[in-house]
């Protein structure tokens, strides 16, 4: 009985330790490249529609490139402070692990306000989705990144509360790695975004 | 705008007696089902061992119950199709009024291909691939349980949509503008809209899973290149989906978008551009067709290599020939509307690149003639749809070739000739192999054999009806005769009518035929038990385990060394080993979450249907709070003890070594 029992923990920690992790990230990788496809269709449409301003705005006469460059700068910072929280939660730091999540998930925050601004700027002077294909197919793009960031602000801050309530758990870092490919993720996207629509369509 | 948003009294189509009766019956159907349920006690067996189940075994055959009930949805849509079509002649109304008849054949189409043959596919994808592989389950099961459930979620709203409200009246393309808000006010395109975009969430996670589980739990030895070819080909099925089913997802966003919150894509106004949403819907709906197929080549060469008691001829080129026309199913999707106007050049290259997928396609058909030649073919049932589909595909593939030139294609689009192809193509190659699937895995899964008689009557029901009612359609479209007509008034049409309706009732008796197989078989199983667990002597890993399989698939992970594994270890007499110890076996434990996510999603879309926001923000609250409090449960799991193991391996053996005598 006592070997049983023996072999069951045995058992038990392997499947903690190898076996599900590799296969959550892989899994949770491969999803993000379904969702990369998303993107794509959105990044698509966007180039088909941009020219059909249908007598409305063009992007070159809407884009505040300085603005954006902030919210991208603010983003992209927002990856290296999450690269440190990552970093601090393999060494099972639980403090500075929260604290670079907290100044993470305030750049993103930030990230969010800027953007919704923008959104909110464009819909008062008569700018919003439904004026043209052109702003429809903007609004999209930018907006379902914006979601993106929105879920994982909402994933950090569940995973916040999980570090201060409980600490490190069998699978409190597999979780946190997943997090960090999709906002890693997210920053590759926006890149594309800043580069395809606001460079691009500034110039 | 009232609390149900608009969902009113008026919403129920009473005044329809069609529909009126098709409730009647599906509503006595249910009331019979519930008191058989009821009266054999089987609640607690439905609820604990297969609603909330995560095994992978399960999940498949639940998914295949719901492929055939779809199957009898979208077949009777076909059924009063064909006799409306055989009844409305010379100036004959018919009896089905266009709005009714138009969403019947949308109703059809979205039915058989996401409803019926994807469940049907993903249902013996999730019973195969594990055992094959020499895996104990996919990779996450839980989410495979998710999966389920939003298929089975669309589903329902799909089948709601008869009885509140209306289905699409689009086609199953749902092209706008016609499917926009301007031309298509009604709920229709958003029951469309919904099911299509609940379900397809659940195929890709479907994908994920799968792939996750080859690319990471092959049994060790197996390489990539070991692979069983039905796994190789779902594989490639799932790599397509991965690729193509987020396509679906964000064409549909952006209808739903021009539909809900008036933005425009895909409208007339605004500068929409509707070719868009054609272009993307196909980017997805090209490699959908290879997505239903691929697997069906890969369970004839199953069948093909075990019945003919032969290896394979040609793995590797079987591999190679799945890839390719995986990646070209990726670059042919304008051949679906030539006519849009793209310049000569353009069209050619989808031409060109449309006919060279025929070429992968004839590797594998030589190849399984190959594997017959020298052989000696045992005639089985599975078989028979195989050498069904052999004669049935080529012609549905060559039409295909024909099609595929653009200029043979000005004539021929949206023609008769076309839903003549696509049946000759779905049918002949997809159905016909889940069908062959189903025979030859059947007694695996279940335990018991199938009634040879009844299954050999159904194939050739299923054959000719097939050959009646379709190849008239050819010659219909030849004739001129486009799709979706109510009603027609040329004298020259109406013989091939009759012919192909006579042909859908033959296709009918084939139906019947399996429904009664499935009964009669059920009905003598204790005479017709698969004892041994290999009753084909098969090749590879699944028929090593015992039929129905053991709940942890392998008391101990198999080394593979071959490509047939099976096959290697039953030559080495390694098949069959008793052991006298085992370690205890992780398991993942049943849950209900699945069914609460799904529940609450659908919830939601059927809110968003109807415009009732409170209800869908409930909806879409439920489904998170569902899914993180399933992330924070910790009672997930539970070990299967060493001398429980040994008592279900002896019992496995002792059949066999009986069965050997």
């Amino acid at each position: 009985m006592s070997t049983t029992h023996m072999n069951a923990h045995i058992a038990h920690d392997e499947h903690h330790d190898h076996d599900p992790a590799p296969h959550n990230v892989f899994g949770f990788w491969l999803y993000l490249m379904t969702d990369c496809l998303l993107f794509a269709s959105l990044f698509a449409t966007y180039a088909v529609l941009f020219m059909n301003t249908a007598g409305g705005v063009s992007s070159k006469d809407i884009f505040e490139l300085d603005f954006v460059l902030v919210e991208t700068a603010v983003l992209l910072v927002s990856s290296v402070t999450y690269g440190f929280a990552l970093i601090c939660a393999r060494n099972h730091k639980r403090a500075s692990t929260l604290m670079w999540l907290g100044i993470t998930f305030l750049l993103g925050l930030t990230f969010i306000g800027m953007e919704l601004y923008e959104f909110h700027h464009l819909i008062e002077n008569g700018n919003g989705p439904q004026r043209s294909a052109f702003l429809s197919a903007f609004f999209t793009l930018v907006g379902t990144h914006g979601l993106h960031v929105t879920a994982g602000l909402i994933w950090m801050f569940i995973m916040m509360v999980e570090l201060v309530k409980s600490g490190f758990g069998s699978r409190t870092v597999t979780r946190l790695s997943c997090l960090s490919l999709f906002w890693h993720f997210l920053d590759v996207v926006w890149i594309c975004v800043f580069t395809v629509v606001y460079l691009m369509g500034a110039v | 705008m009232s609390i149900l948003g608009k969902l009113s009294l008026d919403s129920i189509p009473y005044h329809e007696p069609i529909l009126v009766t098709t409730f009647c019956v599906v509503a006595l159907l249910a009331v019979v089902i519930v008191f058989l349920i009821t009266r054999y006690n089987k609640w607690g067996v439905l609820w604990n061992d297969w609603l909330t189940s995560i095994d992978h075994k399960r999940l498949g055959i639940m998914y295949i119950v719901l492929a055939l009930i779809m199957l009898l949805r979208g077949f009777s849509d076909a059924i009063l199709m064909r006799t409306q079509l055989a009844l409305a002649t010379d100036g004959d109304p018919g009896y089905l009024p266009p709005h009714h008849y138009d969403q019947i054949f949308t109703a059809h189409g979205v039915i058989m291909i996401i409803f019926m043959a994807m469940p049907f596919m993903i249902g013996l994808m999730n019973i195969v691939v594990p055992l094959q592989i020499g895996a104990r389950d996919v990779a996450f099961p839980f989410l495979n349980n998710l999966s389920f459930w939003l298929t089975a979620g669309g589903a329902i709203l799909i089948n709601i949509s008869l009885f509140v409200g209306e289905f699409a009246k689009t086609g199953w393309v749902a092209y706008p503008p016609l499917a926009g808000l301007q031309f298509s006010p009604d709920v229709g395109v958003d029951y469309y809209i919904w099911a299509l975009q609940i379900s397809g969430i659940g195929t890709t996670l479907t994908a994920v899973n799968f792939l996750a589980t080859v690319f990471k739990m092959r049994a060790p030895g197996m390489k990539l290149m070991d692979m069983p070819i039905f796994t190789w080909t779902c594989t490639w099925a799932n790599i397509l989906i991965a690729a193509s089913f987020p396509i679906l997802t964000a064409v549909l966003a952006l209808l739903t978008l021009d539909r809900y919150l008036d933005f425009h894509f895909f409208t007339n106004e605004g500068g929409g551009n509707s070719m868009m949403y054609i272009n993307l819907f196909w980017a997805w709906g090209h490699p959908e067709v290879y997505i239903l197929v691929l697997p069906a080549f890969g369970i004839f060469s199953e069948v093909v290599s075990t019945f003919t008691g032969k290896r394979l001829f040609g793995y590797k080129s079987m591999v190679w020939a799945t890839a390719s026309i995986s990646i070209l199913g990726f670059i042919v999707w304008l051949h679906h509307f030539f006519t849009m106007g793209s310049s000569a050049n353009v069209n050619a290259f989808f031409g060109v690149m449309t006919m060279v997928i025929a070429v992968p396609t004839g590797v594998k058909l030589f190849n399984w003639l190959f594997t017959m030649y020298h052989g000696r073919l045992r005639i089985t049932v599975p078989v028979m749809w195989t050498l069904g589909f052999m004669v049935t595909f080529t012609i549905g593939g060559m039409t295909g070739v024909l099609l595929a030139v653009p200029g043979a294609d000005y004539v021929l689009h949206n023609s008769l000739f076309l839903i003549a192809h696509f049946h000759n193509t779905i049918i002949g190659g997809a159905v016909f192999g889940y069908l062959a699937g189903f025979a030859f895995w059947f007694p695996k899964a279940m335990g018991f054999h199938l009634n040879v008689k009844l299954g050999k009557a159904a194939f050739w029901c299923w054959l000719i009806g097939f050959f009646l009612a379709f190849m008239p359609l050819y010659v219909l479209g030849f004739l001129g005769m486009t799709r979706r007509l109510n009603h027609t008034n040329n004298p020259q049409w109406d013989m091939w009518l009759y012919i192909a309706l006579i042909g859908a009732l033959v296709i009918m008796a084939g139906i019947v035929f399996q429904l009664l197989q499935l009964y009669v078989s059920f009905r003598d199983r204790k005479e017709n038990l698969d004892t041994t667990g290999d009753p084909w002597n098969g090749h590879t890993l699944e028929w090593s385990t015992a039929s129905p399989p053991q709940v942890y698939n392998f008391a101990e992970i198999p080394t593979i060394h071959d490509i047939d594994a099976f096959t290697d270890m039953k030559e080495k007499g390694t098949a069959y080993v008793r052991k006298d110890n085992y370690a205890p076996i992780h398991m993942p434990k049943n849950t209900k979450a699945g069914m609460a996510i799904a529940g609450c999603v659908t919830v939601m879309g059927f809110a968003l249907i109807w415009h009732i926001w409170w209800l869908a923000a409930l909806g879409l609250l439920g489904g998170f709070i569902s899914l993180v409090s399933r992330a924070y449960t910790s009672d997930v799991d539970y070990y299967i003890q060493p001398d429980e193991i040994i008592r279900t391996e002896s019992a496995h053996l002792d059949s066999n070594n009986v069965a050997k005598g």
